[in-house]
């Protein structure tokens, strides 16, 4: 302590020791960032990657360009207009539904039944959502049978199951309960002293929703309407189970590409199709990521 | 402070008539009846489930009577929801719009009655600047604290020029130190514009303070109504005496017109009580301490165990070996009595309340 | 509130509640009429069907080996996850905000992209690592993440980690009791939660199996359901009754909030 040398050893184990110290930390986080940097960073920079990869070699776009072709452009605005109205759909009805749900007892049998009831259908595997829908209201489905019965036939006009408007259809049956989950906490932020302050203050129940209700509620309703968007265009599942000749959906695009044996001609397109795939989804949910901490902020 | 146009109208008498509110069976309200003198501060007092939210809510028209009346000015208001009422409220927490400012929260009862745009902005500013929030107008619920946030809800309340002034316990959900400031706010603010006003409260200090008349109220009916400082003399039932300031329960039997306790005798307030063993309501006050004569063992002879110095007052905890007495004096006297003096009880010859189970104490 | 507008409020929640439950119940109740049809249009209900569920080898194996993907998932997100987060609460809260972003990520890549990032991957974990369709819980590990760590997250906030771990290690204990004996037993229902919410993911999972050629209960499903649909849709609304089943006891057991549960195309 008092040689002349100490000082200079001393200071020079702090370093070290510190260093020590701070890469031990690092090493904990380690078997984390590893593991997911194999499967799902790695994954999705070779979708990345080999997108804009020509098919010889080489930085390329031009498999981009598969995206223009009729047949995909039609795939795409499919796609996008199912999961748009879907996603409408959905978020009105589920809204509604989240309404009625909220209004009553929080710790209630009822209450607590219809979210487990959403957590499930909100996760319903889409090969079991085809064959529930095929059972219920194909040609040879229940209800399909019960109103033929009765002189009522859905099918008269051709069969429109497998047409967009049959998948719309399945769709919104996964939509509403995904709906319910995620706008019910909004709802149940709404505060009862809101109400009667406007009630106190003169305002009607019109006045409530026009000037209080309304706008705390717009931002979560439009971005979990976007959120179910995203929900609905990433579908994969029913599509694929339903529509076993292929279809006109960009997921199933993706499909055909994987699968086909004549994948070597277009190899850089399945990836193009999905880097397209993710870039919509991102955009989607960075939107609704803003609107959620709008929502949040007030609704807490 | 404040202009002419803060005064809205020049305090309407509010009268609750034999007012009963029940949930299935149980009685929230039983059958109060209580006038409001024009520009009046009455505060209800009492434990939670007393009764006193319900009363409040019933005046407001949140909730519909099973039976009674409210009448505003001479006008029976009974069948009209809160919307058609007139009322100025402001509520215990969650009082402003989070996604309307300072200025809008105030406006709002005015964007509600189609006044124009620079009519609103001209009385919201007003309203403010009589709770001193005038440079607060763009601020969100958010940004205010929460004796602030109350503030813009008061102004708020009053923006519309409201017939009566109703208080939810405005002032429970915020630290002791605002608490105390912000009620004397609410006091000056109601004088200066005049508007008869119901305050609900469960603490006894905020009623006592700022109200021209309290009502102490339990399991839905008033107990006791009068100016705070009867209130606090001369309780009329034990529930008021043992809620309402400190007491000690001193066990004692009523022979002959008098309670006798530990030796001493005490005058009653209802001479005619049965005989028989009760407990004296002694107020700390009305306890002081000897320290000369007969120092032996008696019943009233103890020891301090505790000086606790509030102020101008202190208040002294002595020892009786099965009883703990607290007495209440100037800091000067209490001075002489230090922890483990040895000291003799003498109780003032006041009148005072038995009560009689050995029930445990009232949650205040 | 007043009567009127009470009851106004009472109709409409019972007229939502039906049409909605009816909306709801239809298919699952067709499903269930479907798989317990006799063979022609007077034939008495049969559970035929279902009997046959056993005795399809391809639905037996699809179940258990769908059971197995589930266990190892959920054990092995749990082995991931758990230290990983504690780790980063109590030494390295610099960068809770990135991990958080890590876990989340998947909900912004839909599974079928995904999936075509995966292929080159599985080929070459096929070749060098193992064949076996187990090798699907890598990739499930990932999906599941985003409810993972959302409701772990929730558990470990309830709790004071830090002066709990604190005060374990001043006692001398090592990590792995402090994780074993101080983390865990104070957070169950939100490990229980975590859990069972990638059990039901997994035992759904269609789209990165079916495209990776590997067989789960999924695909048996809808392999199965080409020539025998009444024994596929069998198992569909057993494996949904199964599932809300077990949700409703975690309701009932836990009794916390349901998290938000949400990944691009995993479910449809």
């Amino acid at each position: 302590m008092t040689a002349a040398g100490s000082p200079a050893l001393n200071t020079a184990a702090r370093p070290t020791e510190g260093g020590r110290r701070l890469s031990l930390s690092w090493l904990g986080v380690a078997p984390f960032f590893v593991y997911v940097g194999l499967f799902l960073l790695l994954p999705t920079a070779i979708v990345v990657v080999g997108s804009m990869t020509a098919p010889g070699g080489g930085f390329s776009l031009t498999n981009f360009a598969g995206i223009n072709k009729p047949y995909m452009v039609k795939a795409f605005s499919l796609s996008l207009s199912v999961s748009a109205v879907s996603a409408v759909a959905g978020a009105f009805f589920g809204a509604v539904l989240a309404y009625a749900v909220v209004t009553g007892n929080p710790r209630g049998l009822l209450r607590r039944s219809i979210m487990s009831a959403s957590g499930v259908l909100a996760q319903f595997g889409g090969v079991a959502l085809a064959f529930a829908f095929i059972a219920t209201i194909s040609t040879v489905g229940f209800v399909t049978v019960f109103l033929k019965d009765h002189g009522i036939d859905i099918y008269a006009n051709g069969v429109w199951l497998y047409d967009a408007p049959g998948i719309t259809l399945i769709y919104v049956y996964f939509q509403i309960p995904l709906m319910v989950l995620v706008f019910l906490p909004a709802l149940d932020g709404i505060r009862p002293q809101w109400r009667e302050a406007t009630e106190s203050l003169g305002g009607s129940t019109w006045h409530y929703w026009r000037y209080v209700a309304g706008p705390l509620l717009a931002p979560a309703f439009l971005g979990c309407t976007l959120l179910l968007f995203a929900n609905a265009f990433s579908a994969y599942a029913t599509i694929a189970a339903l529509l076993t000749n292929g279809g006109v959906y960009v997921p199933l695009q993706i499909q055909a590409l994987l699968t086909s044996e004549t994948e070597q001609s277009q190899p850089g397109l399945a990836q193009a199709l999905a880097v397209a795939m993710i870039l919509i989804v991102v955009i989607v949910m960075t939107l609704y990521t803003l609107l959620q901490r709008r929502t949040t902020r007030w609704l807490r | 402070m404040g202009s002419e146009t803060a005064r809205g109208h020049a305090g309407v008498e509010v009268r609750m008539e034999q007012l009963s509110r029940r949930y299935g069976p149980v009685v929230a309200l039983n059958e109060l009846t209580l006038t409001m003198a024009p520009g009046e501060l009455v505060a209800l007092l009492g434990p939670s489930g007393c009764g006193k939210t319900t009363a409040l809510r019933l005046v407001a028209g949140l909730e519909e009577a099973n039976s009674g009346r409210v009448v505003f000015g001479g006008k029976d208001v009974t069948g009209l929801p809160a919307s058609k009422r007139d009322v100025g409220m402001v509520f215990q927490a969650y009082s402003l719009f989070p996604h309307m400012t300072a200025l809008q929260n105030v406006a709002f009862g005015l964007t509600l009655r189609r006044k124009t745009a620079d009519e609103r902005r001209r009385r919201a500013g007003e309203m403010l600047e009589l709770v001193g929030l005038s440079g607060f107008a763009d601020r969100y619920a958010s940004q205010l604290s929460g004796g602030q946030q109350q503030r813009v809800a008061l102004a708020r309340a009053l923006a519309i020029e409201p017939t009566v002034l109703l208080l939810d316990e405005p002032l429970s959900a915020l630290d002791a130190k605002v608490r105390s400031r912000l009620r004397d706010e609410i006091r000056r603010v109601q004088l200066d514009v005049g508007i008869t006003t119901l305050f609900v409260t469960h603490d006894q200090e905020e009623a006592l303070a700022i109200a021209d008349r309290v009502g102490v109220m339990q399991s839905g009916h008033l107990e006791q109504l009068g100016p705070p400082t009867e209130i606090y003399a001369r309780p009329a039932t034990p529930f008021v005496a043992e809620f309402v300031g400190l007491t000690n329960r001193l066990p004692g039997e009523v022979k002959n017109g008098a309670v006798e306790v530990r030796g001493a005798r005490l005058p009653l307030v209802q001479p005619d009580a049965p005989q028989g063993p009760a407990i004296a309501l002694v107020r700390p006050e009305a306890v002081s301490l000897a320290t000369d004569g007969a120092m032996s063992d008696g019943p009233l002879v103890g020891t301090v165990i505790a000086v606790a110095f509030l102020g101008a007052t202190s208040r002294v905890t002595v020892d009786l070996g099965d009883l703990t007495v607290i007495a209440q004096m100037p800091t000067s006297t209490a001075a002489s009595t230090p922890a483990g003096t040895r000291v003799r009880l003498d109780l003032r010859n006041d009148p005072v309340l038995i009560a009689r189970e050995e029930k445990a104490s009232v949650d205040a | 509130m007043n009567r009127s507008r009470r009851l106004k409020l009472r109709i409409f929640r019972i007229v939502v509640l039906l049409l909605m439950g009816a909306f709801f119940l239809l298919p699952i109740g067709a499903m269930l009429e479907f798989s317990t049809r006799g063979n022609s249009v007077i034939s008495p209900r049969t559970l035929d069907a279902w009997v046959l569920i056993a005795q399809t080898p391809g639905l037996v194996k699809g179940i258990v080996t769908s059971l197995q993907l589930a266990v190892i998932t959920s054990l092995g997100m749990l082995a991931l996850l758990l230290p990983t987060m504690v780790w980063v609460r109590l030494r390295l809260p610099q960068i809770s905000r990135i991990v958080e972003f890590i876990c989340l990520l998947p909900l912004t890549v839909p599974a079928i992209a995904l999936v075509v990032g995966l292929k080159p991957l599985y080929i070459w974990i096929n070749i060098n690592v193992t064949p076996s369709v187990l090798a699907l819980s890598f990739a499930y590990l990932i999906l599941v993440l985003p409810y993972s760590y959302r409701s772990l997250d929730a558990g470990l906030a309830a709790i004071d980690l830090k002066t709990l771990s604190e005060a374990a290690r001043s006692l001398g204990a090592g990590w792995i009791t402090v994780m074993w004996r101080i983390v865990i037993p104070n957070m169950p229902s939100a490990i229980l939660n975590a859990g069972l919410l990638s059990v039901a993911l997994v035992l759904g999972e269609y789209t990165v199996a079916s495209l990776l050629n590997f067989q789960n209960l999924q695909v048996e499903v809808a392999y199965v359901g080409l020539t025998n649909a009444p024994t596929s849709t069998a198992v569909a609304v057993g494996a949904l009754v199964l599932a809300f089943v077990l949700l409703m006891v975690l309701t009932l057991v836990g009794g916390r909030l349901q998290q938000q549960n949400y990944i691009p195309g995993q479910r449809a």
